[in-house]
């Protein structure tokens, strides 16, 4: 909760989330050497969440402020992860429709020509 | 605030308060939040519409580890520069986080002195996203529209997404310098400096953007 004064924490709690997010860059940046996969897809999001979700409470001090604006600010993104649901559902579909028509399959198994049996 | 009211039952008593609803927080730091939420519309838009065109490419999309990797020595090392660019923009939150932390101590020199280094490791991340532009325009020959290794729409993301992001941070480091300034000269001497902590918000989510374009950008 704010306090009359503003927001006043010990020095040391900012150089130890200095350090770990300098520690979670060098893993994020270390995932790279990583062979792709859902292993690595899934290493590249927790860091990533773990760097935003510091940064925003501690650095930006939303972990301090009331829950009333921390609601104001963490709910209307939801509307993003609706979007981002809606367009992943619709470029899968742009996708396999540009493969089926134009013929330009980057994947080694080709899709079948349409109509040539189940996908 | 008569009551010690806690938990999420402050939500309703805060809203509900036919007053001020954020209690306890300065005006120009709500309008400062309204803005990064505005802002962070902007910024996922464009990184959805970044999915979105990546998903549909029917050309395989360029490696990005590759593209943006460096020779230093001999030694070829995969997204040397996006990870020292990183790791200044981290060290600048960092400084950031300090000058907040002495504005509320009223010790207005560290506080002035840190908003400075601040800006510093802001301009050099500047300077390093300039050099990568430069390479990636002049020597690779990506543009908006084509590229050497694959789907063409790979170029018109890059320069949209880290092209907007540096411009925020370009307009951070302007006004932090600003912020310095009208510090030094004592316009906000009788207030709480939080026009401090104010500043730090805006470069902190300058720092946040980052990270999910260096998740989403560079290393997927």
């Amino acid at each position: 909760m704010a306090s009359e004064v503003g927001q006043q924490h010990p020095l040391s709690l900012y150089f130890w989330i200095w350090g770990l997010l300098f520690v979670v860059s060098a893993a994020s940046y270390g995932t790279d050497y990583m062979e792709a996969g859902y292993l690595r897809w899934a290493l590249i999001l927790i860091f990533m969440l773990v760097k935003a979700g510091y940064i925003v409470a501690i650095f930006m001090h939303l972990k301090w402020e009331r829950w009333a604006l921390i609601y104001a600010l963490l709910l209307p993104p939801g509307a993003l992860m609706v979007l981002m649901a809606l367009m992943a559902f619709e470029s899968d579909y742009t996708w396999l429709t540009r493969v089926v028509y134009f013929g330009e399959d980057p994947s080694p198994t080709r899709l079948p020509p349409p109509g040539a049996g189940a996908h | 605030m008569a009551q010690a009211a806690t938990g999420h039952a402050t939500i309703f008593q805060d809203w509900g308060s036919d007053v001020t609803t954020f209690k306890g927080v300065p005006w120009g730091k709500v309008m400062m939040w309204v803005f990064l939420l505005s802002d962070t519309f902007i910024f996922s838009s464009f990184l959805i519409g970044y999915m979105t065109v990546r998903i549909t490419a029917a050309e395989p999309w360029p490696n990005a580890s590759e593209v943006f990797s460096l020779t230093m020595f001999g030694v070829h090392v995969p997204l040397l520069l996006i990870a020292i660019m990183t790791f200044v923009l981290i060290t600048s939150s960092g400084t950031m986080a300090l000058a907040v932390n002495y504005g509320y101590r009223r010790q207005k020199k560290k506080a002035i002195l840190f908003i400075g280094l601040t800006a510093f490791f802001g301009a050099v991340f500047v300077g390093m996203q300039i050099f990568e532009w430069s390479k990636l325009i002049l020597v690779d020959n990506v543009r908006p529209w084509q590229n050497d290794w694959g789907a063409e729409q790979f170029g018109a993301c890059f320069f949209m997404i880290t092209g907007f992001h540096g411009m925020h941070v370009t307009g951070g480091v302007i006004y932090l310098i600003f912020v310095a300034i009208l510090l030094a000269r004592g316009r906000y001497d009788n207030t709480n400096f939080e026009i401090v902590e104010i500043a730090g918000l805006y470069w902190h989510f300058v720092d946040l953007v980052w990270v999910f374009i260096f998740a989403f950008f560079y290393l997927w």
